[in-house]
């Protein structure tokens, strides 16, 4: 437990020295030092969380200081960190997968020039993720949370000559800003009304009964709600995330499975107490992630690029896990949590490897196809990932996707969990579109040109374990007598949680839940192996019926165009008036004004230094003169 | 004893006027030891008037000032005439702004 | 002094009034500054001003034209203001007869004793500083030998 701090160190040292050394050292240092020093992060990660668990369950809450931080009156924050089972949970899937997409990196970056660069950012980036994690109050959390921001920015643009990627970065920025705006001023609203920015006491000033009026808590958390709005890519603010599919590959599976985008799902159900509070809160949260996660399933139906499909899977994935903590289970959306950061960092490695496959740079499914027998580890693992996310047994997407939906069902949030299970079927095709689209087929890419290969080993492992991984998750959550293991781990944070709702009020016992989404992935797939393997071509009227959504689909809901205009344009407008109005005329008057004055003046002073001695003696005198003046006056 | 007085004023203006008037440097530094005694003067009666000696060590002070400077700047005077070849002040005005 | 074009004449002048403040300086019971008068000034600045003159002697002269025209009016007008302003402040301390000398003012004797009584510290500042004067002289008259 003491050892907590090495967690957060080495991440760090190793971002220093890769950053501030990596040009002087060899290539395969660089490596050891950024992957060694997140899998020692996990490995000290490993031995905290068995450390916790000998502990008995109710005193699995020790924060632990490290040094004073800030210290003004009436606020006085230190670094500290609160080890839980939520932060423990946290950190082991940050480094657990982080190190794996570490690993990976050393393969899919080795021919990329600026590899200290990559490597340095890819550190801090999980230095980062793990302060967020590991605060035991919101400030700190909020310095996290910025640095993730930033790294964010920094790898998104790590390609910075392409415009698209340094237009990606900036987006993924300015979209985080707006909703770290409100989380900010929701911080401001926590600390009026609580005077601290702890979490263990706000949550216990909370936990008196009517100590916290209903509409103070509303407004706080749907304050710190649109910070994760932003930081998780939930609507309104998920435009930036498909975007951020400009970066280097692994660093998409390490914004959307790891870091940065869990960020908002983990600090939603860190202030669950708050949260319990304010039922409207909830409900907002939970229909936030419902309708998220349906519109991005539907956009990512049409979308022919691989890694954009991905994006918009993992924004849909995001929304479920809001919907889970919506509706107040807040465990099955950490599982999901969870469970996703398996799934979608295989699959966005493996869509890696693809690109990889096929000489780097290619993302449109289009030009794929027929690579199964051609690459036949990464179709492999490619498959598993895709039937996890639609959610077939035994895979881990299995058990926390059909968790979230049974507890929206049973916690009687019925139109919910129609959403649900309408995206659930949305995502079997997608997932399966992708694959069949890949890996089936024949070949569409220019086979004369491109000669697929299957990666280097160093690429493989991590997909197999993040496979083995996938395959095996669900056992965090397999009743063994009653016993659900993650459950019962995190039990002790969400205890304030009311554990209401569940079977009493269920209609539908829960082996028929289990079997009508089970029954709902399989048609997703059907469809879609009818679509793209049998080549099922929809009748003329039924096309033309869909026309209109097809579009529309296809043109993302046209959010983009939509923001562009209300947004974009009119603030570029105004800036456009600031900049040749008010800039120009007023302020580049003023200053201009000033140097032509102190020009003048200068050259009527000018004359006075005419270089004669003589009058610059006279000067003197006058001078003298003048004193003698004042003396004679006085 | 104004006499004295009026005579160091006298003496004072007189190399002032020589100082603002010539333009040759030999002269015009001249004119400043001129005002130098003018002031030595000065010292001198207001030492007598007082009955105080202090005034008469203060121009031996004055005395000490003054032979340091016209070393310095004779030495001053005859480098610029090695590199201008003229004592004219006027001629120099590197420093004209 | 100041009226003469040529340098030489404008010492001898010099040496002139220096001899006659030193007559001045014997009439106020300062003989010991008077004798310095006549040794440093007239002895050792004045010599060395001649020496100068010698040096530079032919091409010593002014240039024939004036450039500042308004230099001489303007420069009689503030000396003569000075001259009223300092005449003035003169006239109106009212001085009188001065009072009986102290026995021995004056004397080497006496100037020795305010010196190292009251003023040692000024004293040896000043011989530092008379230092920094040679070196400085010997460094300005110097060749560029270095560089």
């Amino acid at each position: 437990m003491d050892l907590i701090w090495l967690v957060l160190a080495l991440p760090l040292l190793g971002s220093l020295i890769n950053g501030l050394l990596g040009r002087h050292l060899p290539k395969r240092l660089i490596g050891w030092v950024a992957c060694g020093s997140v899998g020692l992060a996990f490995l000290i990660s490993l031995r905290i969380l068995f450390d916790l668990l000998a502990l008995s369950p109710n005193q699995r809450v020790p924060p632990q200081t490290l040094f004073d931080w800030i210290s003004v009156s009436g606020l006085s924050t230190q670094i500290s960190l609160l080890v839980d089972p939520l932060s423990t949970l946290m950190i082991l899937v940050v480094t657990g997968v982080g190190f794996l997409i570490h690993v990976y990196s050393v393969g899919y970056m080795s021919h990329d020039s600026d590899y200290s660069r990559y490597f340095s950012w890819l550190n801090l980036f999980t230095f980062s993720m793990l302060v967020l994690v590991l605060a035991d109050n919101f400030l700190l959390l909020f310095v996290g949370w910025e640095l993730v921001g930033l790294c964010s920015y920094l790898l998104i643009g790590f390609w910075f000559t392409r415009p698209s990627a340094a237009a990606a970065a900036k987006k993924a920025f300015i979209v985080n800003r707006i909703g770290d705006f409100g989380f900010l001023i929701g911080l401001f609203l926590l600390f009026a009304t609580f005077g601290t920015l702890d979490y263990l006491k706000i949550f216990e000033a909370a936990a008196v009964p009517h100590a916290l009026p209903e509409l103070t808590a509303t407004v706080i958390t749907l304050l710190l709600f649109a910070g994760a709005v932003g930081k998780s890519a939930q609507i309104p603010l998920y435009v930036w995330l498909p975007d951020a599919m400009e970066g280097p590959t692994p660093v998409s599976a390490l914004i959307h499975a790891a870091t940065m985008v869990t960020a908002g799902v983990y600090m939603v159900a860190r202030s669950h107490d708050l949260y319990m509070l304010a039922p409207f809160s909830m409900n907002i949260v939970a229909a936030v992630g419902a309708v998220t996660a349906l519109m991005a399933a539907s956009i990512a139906l049409v979308n022919n690029d691989i890694k954009r499909v991905l994006a918009y899977s993992t924004v849909s994935q995001l929304g479920y896990m809001f919907l889970a903590a919506g509706v107040g289970a807040f465990s099955a959306g950490m599982f999901h949590l969870t469970s996703h950061a398996f799934m979608k960092a295989l699959l966005f490695l493996a869509a890696g490897s693809v690109m990889h496959a096929l000489g780097g740079e290619e993302t449109d499914m289009r030009k794929m196809g027929g690579l199964r027998k051609v690459i036949p580890w990464t179709w492999g693992v490619f498959l598993i990932g895709a039937l996890a996310m639609s959610g077939i047994f035994p895979l881990v997407g299995f058990f926390s996707k059909d968790l979230i939906l049974e507890e929206a069902f049973s916690n009687d949030y019925v139109a919910l969990w129609l959403i649900g299970l309408f995206t659930a079927l949305l995502t079997a095709f997608y997932m399966l579109r992708a694959y069949f689209l890949t890996f089936h087929g024949k070949p569409r890419y220019d086979e004369k040109a491109v000669h697929p290969h299957e990666s280097p080993a160093v690429m493989l492992w991590p997909l197999r374990g993040l496979a083995a991984l996938t395959i095996i998750g669900g056992i965090l959550w397999i009743s063994w007598m009653g016993f659900t293991p993650l459950n019962e781990f995190l039990s002790p944070v969400f205890a304030g949680v009311a554990e209401g709702g569940r079977e009493h009020t269920a209609a539908l016992s829960e082996g028929a839940l289990i079997a009508i989404s089970l029954l709902v992935a399989l048609a997703g797939i059907g469809i879609a192996w009818l679509v793209y393997i049998r080549g099922f071509q929809p009748g003329e009227a039924l096309r033309k019926t869909f026309r209109p959504f097809y579009t529309l689909l296809e043109g993302k809901y046209y959010v983009d165009e939509l923001y562009y205009s209300v947004i974009v344009q009119p603030g570029r407008l105004l800036s456009q008036f600031l900049a040749t109005v008010f800039d120009l005329r007023l302020l580049d008057g003023l200053v201009n004004g000033v140097g032509a004055l102190i020009d003048r003046a200068g050259g009527a002073l000018r004359r006075v230094e005419s270089g004669y001695i003589r009058n610059y003696a006279a000067w003197v005198l006058l001078g003298t003169l003048g004193i003698l003046i004042y003396w004679l006056m006085r | 004893m104004s006499d004295y007085l009026i005579l160091s004023g006298v003496l004072f203006a007189i190399g002032a006027l020589g100082v603002l008037v010539r333009r040759n440097a030999l002269i015009v530094f001249m004119s400043i030891e001129l005002m130098l005694n003018a002031v030595n003067l000065a010292f001198v009666s207001f030492a007598r008037q007082l009955n105080d000696m202090t005034g008469q060590v203060i121009v031996f002070f004055v005395l000490v000032v003054a032979a340091a400077e016209v070393v310095v700047g004779l030495a001053i005077i005859v480098n610029i005439f090695r590199t201008k070849e003229t004592v004219d002040i006027d001629d120099i005005d590197l420093l004209r702004g | 002094m100041i009226t003469r074009s040529k340098p030489v004449h404008s010492a001898i002048a010099f040496l002139g009034t220096l001899v006659s403040l030193a007559g001045l300086f014997l009439l106020l019971y300062a003989q010991f500054v008077a004798i310095l008068q006549i040794v440093i000034y007239a002895g050792a600045i004045l010599v060395l001003f001649l020496f100068v003159i010698m040096l530079l002697h032919a091409r010593s002269g002014e240039g024939s034209v004036e450039k500042l025209r308004l230099q001489r009016p303007l420069a009689i007008v503030l000396s003569l203001a000075l001259l009223a302003g300092v005449s003035f402040l003169f006239l109106q301390a009212g001085l009188s007869e001065a009072p009986t000398p102290a026995a021995g003012m004056g004397t080497a004797e006496e100037v020795g004793k305010t010196l190292f009584d009251h003023f040692i510290l000024p004293f040896e500042v000043a011989s530092v500083l008379l230092l920094a004067g040679i070196l400085g002289a010997v460094v300005l008259s110097k060749k560029e030998s270095w560089s």
